[in-house]
C-alpha cells in the first residue's frame, strides 16, 4: 500500500499553567480554533478529530471527550468522526500518529488533532494518584511507587553506572527554564540557577522539586492534510516525514536496563527508517523531560549522544540554543508545562513554529528537520515524530 | 450622618511557636517555610483561651479607652470561624462581660476571615440609620490548622473590637464597599475539626482577585490612589500575600509595615484586618487616612476608607495596651506543649 505524504497546515495552543478561569472544554476549543484559523480552513472541511487526553474522567469527571470537543467546536451538526486517544503521558503523541495514519491512508483529508488536560481542578495529592494510574497498579503503585520515586531509581542508577552528577541533572532544568523564559506561552518564564534546583525541596532522592515537571492546565492542536494539497492552505507546510511508535513492559522493574528506554530507541528507529534519515539530520528536538533525568535518557536513546554521555553533554551546553542540537526550545515539559494529554501536541506545535521560522527569541537558525519525543509512564509507550519544512 | 470608630481594643495571646519548631516535627524545612510565608512565629492561645475570651479581652480594652456607657450599646456582633459553640452565641457572653446586656441585639457572624469587617459594616448601617447609638463589632479567632498541613504554620489567635458610633469619632469611615463571589477556596464542614483548602487555588483566583477587585472599586469610587493614604492594611494569611497585593496597588513599605502583623503573630483569620487596623490606630495622628481591605474565603472582600479625626488627640489610647505591647513579653512553646494547648492530642475515648 502506498501511503500519502502528510503535512501540518495549522497549529494552535493555549497558554500552559494554572488556568483557573477556563474549563476543559474552553481550553480544548481555544487551541482547536486557533489551529483551524491558522490553517485557513472552515469547520465543514474537517473530516475527523482526534483528541489526546489521559484522564479527564478522574481530573474533571468527564469522559466521552471526543464527542464533547467535537460538539463544543461546532462540529456536531457535521457529525464529524471524533476519537479520544489515551496512552498516559504519550496520549498527545499517539493522537498525532492516529491523525497522521488517517490522512496517510487516504481515509480522511483534513484532520484536526488536539490534546488537552485540566489537572489543577483537583488537589495535589489527588493529581499525583491520578498520574500514578499510568504505572502498574498491581506491581508498582500498590507498593507505594510514584512517578518521582521510579524516576529517582533511574537517576540513581544512571549516576552509578555513568557518573552522571547531581549538577548535570540540575543543568537540564536550568536550560529548560532559560528556554521557557523566551516562550510567551510557557508556564514558567523565569530563569533559574543550579542553586535553585539543588536547594529546592526534596521529592524523591536525588530528585528535587525543580527536577520535576509541574502539573498544568493546557491544550494544543494541529491541522493535518495531504502534502499535495497543503500549499492551498499555507505557504509553509510542515511535512511529517516519520512516525514511530513502540511499547515496553509496563513496570520499570521488568526491564533489563532501567537506564535505557527501549521504547524510545525502537520508536526512533522506526521513525528514522520511515524518513530515511538518522539522528544526524535533526536540527531541533522536543523531548519528554517530565523529570530532568528523563531528558538525559532521551537524548541518549534518540541517538544524539552516546549512552552515559547525556549529562556531560547537557553540562557542556550542547543541548541549549546555539548548541550542537537545540533540545526543548519551548522550555520542555519542565518549563513550558505538562498538561499530560496536550504535551505531545505542544511538542509538535513548537517544532512547526521553529521550522516556520516564527519562534522569535528562541528561534533556531535554519532549522529544517525537527523531532518530537513523547513518553507514557516510565517508558512503556514512546512516540517519535520527525518533521521537515515542506 | 458621619459614622466611624469611637473606640477600639485588641488582644493577642502571649504564646508563640516558630515554623522551625513545627517543621521539625513534620520533616519540613521550617526555615524555608518561614521565609516563604514571611512568618517568624505565630500566636497560640493557652488552654484557657478561646474566641470568647479573646473577644471579651478586646472588648474590655475598647471600653477602657472611652467614656461610653455600656447601656448605650444597641448591637454587638462577633465575627469568627472558631466560635466555641456551634449553637449558642459568643456575643451574649461578650455583651454580659462588658455589661451591655440585656437591651441590645446580638449575633455571631461567620464569613471565613472577614466576618469581623462584615460586623463593622452592619454596625455602620444600624448607627447610620439611627436604629442604635453605638454598636460593637468584633473580629476574633483561634484558627485551626490540621497537624502537618501548610495552614499549621500560620493559623494563630487574636482579635480586636471596634465601637462604632456617630459621636466623638476618632476615625471616620468615609466609605465601605465589598466584592463577593461564590469561590470555594477554603472550607470546613459541620463537625469537621480542621478546614480544607484548594492549595494554590487560594491565591490568584481567591485572595488576590477579591482583594484587588474591592480595592480598585474603592479607589475608583473615592477617586484616590495609594499616595492618598497614610496607611494600608490587608488581610494577612501570611506576610507575603499582603506585601504583594500592597505592591501591586502601589503602596510602599512605610504605609504597610505598621499594620503588617503576620510576621510576628501569624494569621489571626477574622482578627487579621481588625488587629492590623488597631496597630495602625495605635500610632496614627489626626488627618491620617487609612486604606483597609479584608478577605474571607468563600469568598469576599470588604474595603474601607478611613480618616483619623481631631478627636484622636483627646482619645485615651494609653488606658489599654497597644498591639505592640500585646506583642511583647512572649513565651515560646515547643511542639508538644503547643499540641496539648491546641487540643491536638486526642486521648482514648475522646
Amino acid at each position: 500500500m502506498t501511503m500519502r505524504r502528510v503535512a501540518i497546515i495549522g497549529v494552535g495552543a493555549t497558554e500552559f499553567g494554572e488556568l483557573w478561569d477556563s474549563s476543559f472544554r474552553d481550553i480544548g476549543i481555544t487551541a482547536g480554533l486557533a489551529a483551524v484559523a491558522d490553517a485557513n480552513i472552515t469547520a465543514d472541511q474537517i473530516d475527523a478529530l482526534y483528541v489526546g487526553n489521559m484522564s479527564a474522567g478522574r481530573f474533571i469527571e468527564q469522559e466521552h471527550i471526543g464527542a464533547l470537543i467535537a460538539d463544543y467546536a461546532g462540529l456536531a451538526r457535521d457529525h464529524v468522526a471524533a476519537t479520544r486517544v489515551e496512552a498516559a503521558g504519550a496520549s498527545g503523541g499517539l493522537a498525532l500518529r492516529q491523525g497522521f495514519l488517517a490522512v496517510a491512508s487516504g481515509l480522511h483529508d483534513i484532520v484536526v488533532v488536539g490534546g488537552a488536560e485540566k489537572m489543577l481542578d483537583v488537589s495535589d495529592v489527588e493529581s499525583s494518584i491520578i498520574q500514578s494510574a499510568a504505572l502498574d497498579q498491581e506491581w508498582e503503585t500498590v507498593l507505594g511507587a510514584t512517578f518521582p520515586a521510579l524516576h529517582a531509581l533511574i537517576a540513581r542508577r544512571h549516576m552509578h553506572e555513568y557518573g552522571t552528577t547531581r549538577e548535570q541533572l540540575a543543568d537540564v532544568a536550568v536550560k529548560n527554564h532559560k528556554h521557557g523564559s523566551l516562550n510567551p506561552k510557557a508556564q514558567f518564564r523565569r530563569e533559574i540557577t543550579r542553586e535553585t534546583v539543588m536547594g529546592s525541596p526534596m521529592v524523591s532522592s536525588p530528585l528535587r522539586m525543580f527536577d520535576c515537571a509541574p502539573s498544568s492546565d493546557g491544550a494544543a492542536a494541529v491541522v493535518l492534510c495531504p502534502l499535495e494539497s497543503a500549499k492551498k492552505f499555507t505557504e509553509i507546510p510542515i511535512e511529517i516525514i516519520g512516525s514511530g511508535q513502540a511499547s515496553d513492559t509496563l513496570s520499570l522493574h521488568h526491564r533489563k536496563d532501567i537506564c535505557t528506554m527501549e521504547a524510545t530507541r525502537m520508536a526512533a528507529k522506526r521513525a528514522f527508517a520511515m524518513a530515511n534519515m538518522t539522528h544526524k539530520d535533526v536540527d531541533i528536538a522536543e523531548v519528554h523531560d517530565n523529570f530532568t533525568i528523563s531528558e538525559i535518557l532521551a537524548i541518549e536513546d534518540l541517538g544524539f549522544f552516546r549512552k552515559g554521555e547525556g549529562g556531560k553533554a547537557t553540562e557542556a551546553g550542547l543541548t541549549g540554543l546555539g548548541g550542537e542540537i537545540a533540545v526543548n526550545t519551548s522550555g520542555g515539559l519542565k518549563a513550558r508545562g505538562d498538561p499530560i494529554g496536550a504535551t505531545g501536541l505542544a511538542q509538535a506545535v513548537e517544532i512547526v513554529t521553529q521550522l516556520r521560522g516564527k519562534a522569535e527569541k528562541r528561534q533556531v537558525k535554519d532549522a529544517n528537520v525537527g523531532l518530537a519525543h513523547n513518553v507514557g509512564g516510565t517508558g512503556a509507550t514512546a512516540l517519535v515524530h520527525l518533521f521537515r519544512r515542506g | 450622618m458621619k459614622v466611624g470608630i469611637v473606640s477600639y481594643g485588641a488582644y493577642v495571646p502571649r504564646y508563640r511557636i516558630t515554623p522551625e519548631e513545627i517543621g521539625k516535627v513534620w520533616g519540613v524545612d521550617g526555615k524555608a517555610m518561614s521565609k516563604a510565608l514571611m512568618i517568624n512565629c505565630k500566636s497560640v492561645p493557652s488552654p484557657d483561651e478561646d474566641t470568647i475570651t479573646i473577644s471579651v479581652e478586646a472588648a474590655r480594652n475598647m471600653m477602657r479607652r472611652c467614656d461610653v456607657s455600656p447601656g448605650d450599646i444597641g448591637a454587638l456582633y462577633v465575627g469568627s470561624e472558631s466560635h466555641p459553640y456551634a449553637v449558642k452565641p459568643t456575643g451574649t457572653i461578650v455583651a454580659e462581660a462588658i455589661e451591655a446586656a440585656p437591651n441590645l441585639t446580638v449575633a455571631d457572624y461567620e464569613f471565613a476571615c472577614k466576618a469581623g469587617t462584615a460586623a463593622i459594616q452592619t454596625c455602620m448601617g444600624l448607627v447610620g440609620s439611627g436604629m442604635i447609638k453605638y454598636g460593637v463589632a468584633i473580629g476574633a479567632d483561634t484558627s485551626q490548622g490540621a497537624p502537618g498541613d501548610a495552614l499549621e504554620f500560620s493559623a494563630s489567635a487574636g482579635g480586636a473590637a471596634f465601637l462604632i458610633g456617630s459621636e466623638k469619632i476618632i476615625a471616620t469611615i468615609d466609605k465601605t464597599c465589598s466584592y463577593t463571589t461564590d469561590t470555594p477556596d477554603f472550607w470546613r464542614r459541620e463537625g469537621e475539626m480542621y478546614p480544607r483548602h484548594g492549595g494554590r487555588f487560594t491565591g490568584e483566583p481567591a485572595y488576590f482577585k477579591h482583594i484587588m477587585s474591592a480595592a480598585k472599586q474603592m479607589m475608583t469610587c473615592m477617586n484616590t490612589t495609594a499616595k492618598d493614604y497614610t496607611y494600608a492594611v490587608f488581610h494577612q494569611p501570611n506576610g507575603k500575600f499582603p506585601s504583594r497585593v500592597a505592591k501591586q496597588l502601589g503602596f510602599a513599605d512605610p504605609q504597610v509595615l505598621p499594620g503588617l502583623l503576620a510576621p510576628t503573630i501569624g494569621n489571626t483569620y477574622s482578627g487579621s484586618v481588625p488587629l492590623g487596623l488597631s496597630a495602625i490606630l495605635d500610632e496614627s495622628k489626626p488627618g491620617d487616612r487609612i486604606f483597609a481591605v479584608a478577605y474571607g474565603s468563600g469568598a469576599g472582600s470588604d474595603a474601607f476608607d478611613i480618616t483619623v479625626t481631631d478627636e484622636m488627640a483627646h482619645y485615651q489610647r494609653g488606658k489599654a495596651p497597644t498591639v505592640k505591647e500585646l506583642n511583647s513579653n512572649l513565651k515560646f512553646l515547643d511542639y508538644a506543649t503547643y499540641a496539648k494547648f491546641r487540643g491536638k492530642i486526642l486521648l482514648g475515648g475522646e
